[in-house]
């Protein structure tokens, strides 16, 4: 771990440079208004959309590991788990392909365009909006790769003590794999209002 | 936050010892047992439980050598368990070995003490508890070279520093090197749950709340212990475990303690404790000394009621999740469930069928 300190020598350095700068007449260097415009509506689709789908496979990834070991351990003295159990894999499963699904659509509405072209009011919405609907849908689905995760740990121990908890387990863990539904939805909306580049 | 990174190195084996705890003997398995009317019968019961390892048995085995094979199974889970974990949980589980090489140690010596034969001494030790130096401890005749020539390479080496002395070793400094190791052994894996940023969260709540309870026994029964022997009160304080929901206030007055009376003052300040020695009738002064075998109430001694706290306790421990302190209460809880058949088989043995209902189940 770095020194705390660290944090406020940065702090002091950032201040300080900026109100050199400030006070020199040479605020205007950062922009963020234009930095905002120069970068290219594609750069910001792309990002949104590698977003969308990183994400939601580390949550997949995330809450198949953490119900596999649980799984897997809790087989060992109770092998009747193993294949009931897999319906919580799936549910973590599902959470990846609902990030494949948003990409897919939100990458279907990146079409090449002349340069000319690319610095449009409609661009930059499309833009804009794969960026932040593929950052919703990808943080939605890694939260809920874990809650489901963590719910299916607990489905799969419990499940091994007690066959007859299985299911009233499984409810609570249809529970948090709903909530990457919510994310899904909402990417959907967010992306459907935007035209595809360069659309008129 | 514990859940999101404990099954990393953690799941497989939480796991596989909640499988381990499934199959404890249950009520229904005890009320089998109670009605067996020979060893091979409590055998029979035992089989879907205990498997293979029962059945090497001769017919109706001695109880010591069917409690012997009881204990083996629990120490190949242990040592399975110990060989699946990495990391804190391994370390974890290290930690649990300790006490019983403490336990080993003092065998060991005091066998020595008394000339007996080596070897038996070591069949006796638990296994658990082994180290590569333990055969050498019967040649140690005094607390330094014990230290210097055995008790250095092992872990345990950190808990002799500062209670090191040149005295020679006989009975009473055997009991206090044993308490003193234990001592140090409970404060040291105490700070070592609070400490380890692994271990925030439940492991942290489960296992301060066991061993702060381990270590009020361990005081109330070194207490009730050193009345009548040569055991100054100045060094019984010592031997207190520095934490507890009896420190500091609680350890105070068991050290100023004279009699039974002055433990039971000295703990009605933690109702659990107090009922303890309500229901053994201690607190009133009738039940005079003898502590740990002393006043029979509805059949049931201090030291069972300690052991009916900690077993509920251990049961509690499985409702939390993501935490290696499973572990530790599945190992008390199959330590019980042996106590338990060594019980009822040994009173089938003696026909001693009216006192069979006095084992502890929790399940």
């Amino acid at each position: 771990m770095y020194p705390r300190y660290l944090y406020g020598v940065l702090t002091t350095a950032f201040v300080v440079v900026g109100l050199y700068m400030l006070f020199q007449g040479e605020g205007e260097a950062f922009n963020v208004g234009r930095f905002l415009e120069e970068v290219s509506p594609y750069a910001w689709a792309n990002i949104g959309i590698g977003l969308c789908i990183g994400c939601s496979t580390i949550g997949a990834a995330w809450g198949i590991f953490l119900t596999g070991s649980s799984i897997v351990g809790g087989g060992v003295r109770a092998p009747r788990i193993r294949t009931k159990n897999l319906i919580s894999i799936i549910f973590c499963e599902v959470v990846a392909i609902y990030g494949v699904i948003i990409s897919i659509i939100f990458s279907s509405k990146l079409v090449p365009v002349p340069e000319s072209q690319v610095y449009t009011q409609n661009n930059y919405y499309t833009g804009y909006a794969l960026f932040w609907g593929g950052i919703t849908v990808g943080f939605c689905n890694l939260i809920c790769g874990i809650s489901v995760g963590i719910n299916g740990s607990g489905a799969a121990l419990a499940d091994a003590a007690d066959p007859s908890l299985f299911v009233r387990i499984l409810v609570i863990e249809i529970f948090s794999s709903v909530l990457g539904l919510f994310g899904l939805i909402v990417g959907l909306l967010v992306g459907g209002k935007a035209l595809d580049m360069g659309a008129a | 936050m514990e859940g999101l990174f404990f099954n990393v190195n953690g799941g497989f084996v939480e796991g596989i010892v909640r499988g381990y705890r499934n199959s404890l003997l249950t009520g229904q398995n005890y009320s089998n047992l109670t009605q067996c009317e020979t060893i091979d019968d409590v055998k029979l019961q035992l089989g879907p439980a205990y498997g293979d390892f029962l059945a090497s048995l001769p017919p109706n085995p001695p109880t010591s050598a069917l409690a012997g094979k009881m204990t083996d199974k629990l120490v190949s889970e242990f040592r399975y368990l110990v060989a699946q974990s990495v990391g804190s949980t391994a370390k974890f589980l290290e930690y649990l070995t300790y006490g019983y090489m403490i336990d080993n140690i003092a065998l060991l010596i005091t066998g020595t003490l008394h000339e007996r034969d080596t070897r038996e001494l070591l069949e006796r030790c638990h296994p658990l508890g082994w180290f590569e130096t333990l055969p050498v401890l019967c040649v140690a005749t005094n607390i330094e070279e014990l230290y210097n020539s055995v008790l250095i390479e092992t872990p345990l080496a950190p808990y002799f520093k500062g209670s090191l002395s040149h005295q020679d070793l006989d009975e009473l400094n055997i009991e206090i090197v044993r308490n003193t190791l234990y001592k140090n052994y409970l404060e040291d894996f105490h700070n070592f749950v609070q400490t380890h940023p692994d271990f925030s969260g439940p492991t942290q709540e489960i296992m301060s709340e066991i061993l702060q309870f381990e270590a009020d026994r361990r005081a109330i029964n070194i207490t009730l212990n050193s009345f009548g022997t040569e055991l100054s009160k100045q060094e019984r304080r010592k031997l207190y475990p520095e934490f507890g929901n009896l420190y500091p206030e609680g350890s105070l007055m068991l050290s100023r303690a004279e009699d039974v009376e002055g433990v039971a003052l000295a703990v009605s300040a933690v109702s659990d404790y107090k009922s303890f020695f309500d229901a053994v009738g201690l607190s009133q002064g009738g039940g005079g000394l003898g502590g740990m075998g002393g006043g029979p109430a509805d059949g049931k001694s201090l030291e069972d009621l300690f052991y009916q706290k900690e077993m509920e306790m251990s049961k509690f421990v499985f409702t939390r999740q993501f935490t290696p302190a499973v572990v530790y209460a599945w190992m008390k809880l199959k330590e019980q469930e042996i106590r338990n058949v060594t019980w009822i088989s040994e009173c089938i043995a003696q026909n001693q069928k009216e006192r069979i209902g006095n084992f502890i189940s929790v399940f």
